[in-house]
């Protein structure tokens, strides 16, 4: 009896030891690991419609995972070899510094604490939509903005910029209030469809989206009043010069080809084009026909046709998830181009 | 007796033990200072900048993140004492209902603990919650006079005042745990031989003063122990309060934790917060097993 009881120690001990065996892979850039691996780990959330969102098939699709697709075309030239890893709020800053995945893709807001070293310390990728924290409220209650909601009790999602946010307006304007916190949206939903609170709180998206799951869309209103600025954006864990430059870039290039006027569908015609004419020096540059501007990143040359041809320019991404046909219809408004009003730009691929 | 021999095979596991263990110490210390981590508890001390939905002190947002953990922490352990003295009645009366001469108490009784039992804790919480508590409808509802009065946005009990949360949580935990401790109780009851049974009732003694005076004393030592570990479980169920919106230790520290990003931190607290609560569970039953248990040892 003892000798076994011993074995079994024995064994779990050495299960112990190995499990801890996977660490310090010194400072090799994560770009190096990915390609070794030949997969992409992309954290996601899973859970917001139009921005990841897991299909009936089984995979998952959205704003947020066309980009994890896009760094996994511009890093391993395969927009297939992405493993998503569906994370809550609270999860995913711990499962980017722990190294469980190589980045994250979540309608995250780039913000300062999380940016700086003393802070979360993570390195953030270009933003790729910008949102604002709203409220929402059945259409027939009366309640027209912020003042209406006073001492009224509001559903918010735990372990987001939410709850501070939602204090920050009801403290600046001296309104009491009483947050119903919940863990995740789908309860938030559920506590706000079952009239336990007057309204619910979060990214306008995110309203938007959850209300086109509603039974009935048409009888919630979002309020005009924005609680914050949310630029949500992809990011790397700190210290990795290499990943959060090309994941820049990355961004950067699918916004360019808009701007350019490249498309899935016209990339490879546009290629052509370039190789056919030395005159067209940007385009050049830009797909990577001749000189050496991407190797600089650590990337192939003509990474941008990969993922453009991958996921296509960032209009045809937001359309594809968010146009006026998708399931979710978000208005572009600050997404568009600068050029279209918006605030959406890139500095050039020079 | 075997003859005493040199103690290798204890020495040699004393020696994995604590290689592991100091592995697994050494893992987090060059692990925090890779991640540029470092262990802080400065954070503890700036203003939390969160609401919570209900404080037995007195709570505001620019209170400090360790005032808002305490505050919490009371919230917790309120849900945890009332939760513990409902599931030990419900627990207590199924249990000796199992047991009873009645068949359709015993029948009741079994049905309960059976359906009860079979179903995970987060469920019968979402259940209680989303459509027992929020199914009321939001104009308030007296079913008995002035005694009670129900509706999605809260409770009140002979005017007492209480959260639909707090009220999901507080039903929730107790039908759970009462389950168990009536399956404890039975168990207790069953130790006791059937003679003593037989002795009460042949003297005409009620079946409920048979019960008091000569079964329970005789059954508590079975029963105590496995009590106090129902009570145990209680309280650490009680974490999955966040799941139905109550401002309990968990919830809050959970917030806090991804306001500072001061994940490792945070973990610690709740630790101790729980080690400190169930030892205070621990040690109350401690003190009631040598009130109950010895003397009726004794006799």
């Amino acid at each position: 009896m003892t000798k076994r009881r011993s074995l079994i120690s024995l064994l779990s001990a050495c299960l112990a030891i190995s499990a801890c065996a996977t660490l310090g892979d010194g400072d090799a850039s994560r770009v190096d690991l990915i390609r070794k691996r030949g997969e992409l780990r992309c954290g996601v959330s899973g859970k917001i419609p139009g921005f990841s969102f897991l299909q009936r098939d089984g995979s998952y699709a959205g704003l947020d995972v066309d980009l994890c697709k896009a760094f996994a075309a511009a890093i391993i030239d395969d927009p297939s070899k992405v493993q998503y890893r569906p994370l809550t709020a609270p999860e995913r800053f711990t499962a980017l510094k722990t190294g469980e995945i190589d980045l994250l893709s979540r309608n995250t807001t780039f913000n300062l604490s999380r940016d700086a070293a003393g802070g979360n310390g993570v390195s953030f990728a270009p933003v790729v939509f910008h949102d604002g924290q709203g409220l929402l409220v059945q259409r027939n209650s009366g309640i027209r903005s912020l003042k209406d909601l006073k001492g009224q009790s509001i559903c918010v999602g735990s372990g987001t910029t939410t709850e501070q946010n939602l204090n920050d307006a009801f403290q600046s304007l001296g309104l009491p209030y009483k947050p119903i916190k919940y863990q995740d949206l789908n309860q938030v939903v559920a506590g706000y469809l079952q009239g336990r609170c007057q309204a619910m709180t979060s990214d306008r998206s995110q309203l938007a989206s959850a209300r086109s799951g509603f039974e009935r869309p048409e009888q919630h209103v979002i309020l005009g009043d924005i609680l914050s600025k949310e630029p949500l954006a992809p990011l790397s864990s700190g210290g990795d010069q290499q990943l959060s430059d090309a994941m820049r870039w990355v961004v950067y290039a699918v916004i360019t080809a808009e701007e350019m006027g490249i498309t899935q569908a016209n990339v490879d015609n546009k290629l052509q084009e370039a190789q056919n004419n030395p005159d067209l020096t940007k385009l050049r540059r830009f797909l990577g026909v001749g000189g050496d501007l991407k190797k600089k990143l650590g990337l192939s040359n003509d990474f941008v046709v990969n993922v453009i041809r991958a996921t296509g320019n960032y209009g045809e991404i937001y359309n594809r998830h968010l146009g006026p046909d998708s399931a979710v219809p978000i208005p572009r408004g600050l997404n568009q181009l600068h050029r279209d009003g918006g605030v959406i730009t890139a500095p050039p691929f020079q | 007796m075997k003859r005493k021999r040199f103690p290798w095979l204890e020495i040699v596991l004393l020696i994995l033990v604590l290689t592991l263990v100091g592995i697994l110490v050494n893992n987090l210390a060059v692990n925090l200072i890779r991640t540029g981590l470092g262990l802080s508890f400065e954070w503890l001390w700036q203003p939390a900048g969160f609401a919570l939905s209900e404080h037995t002190l007195p709570y505001q947002p620019g209170d400090s993140t360790a005032w808002a953990l305490l505050v919490s922490w009371l919230n917790s352990l309120r849900v945890i004492a009332c939760s513990i003295v409902l599931a030990t009645v419900l627990g207590v009366g199924a249990g000796a209902a199992r047991r009873s001469l009645n068949p359709l108490l015993r029948q009741l009784a079994a049905l309960y603990v059976g359906l009860i039992r079979q179903i995970p804790l987060l469920l019968q919480l979402l259940f209680w919650y989303f459509v027992a508590f929020l199914g009321l409808p939001s104009e308030p509802m007296a079913p008995v006079g002035a005694l009670i009065s129900l509706s999605n946005q809260g409770v009140a009990i002979l005017g007492l005042n209480l959260s639909v949360e707090f009220s999901a949580v507080l039903v929730g935990l107790s039908v759970f745990t009462g389950a168990a401790i009536a399956e404890v109780v039975r168990g207790g009851l069953d130790s006791v031989p059937k003679g003593q049974w037989e002795a009460f009732r042949s003297l005409g003694i009620s079946e409920l003063l048979g019960l008091k005076k000569v079964v329970l004393p005789q059954a508590l030592p079975a029963i105590l122990p496995a009590l106090s570990s129902q009570y145990l479980n209680l309280a650490k169920n009680s974490t999955l309060a966040i799941a139905v919106g109550f401002a309990d230790l968990y919830a809050v520290s959970d917030t806090a934790i991804t306001q500072t990003g001061r994940a490792i931190e945070g973990f610690l607290i709740l630790l101790l917060s729980f080690l400190a609560l169930n030892l205070l569970i621990n040690g109350g039953m401690q003190v009631l097993n040598r009130i109950v248990v010895r003397p009726a040892q004794r006799t």
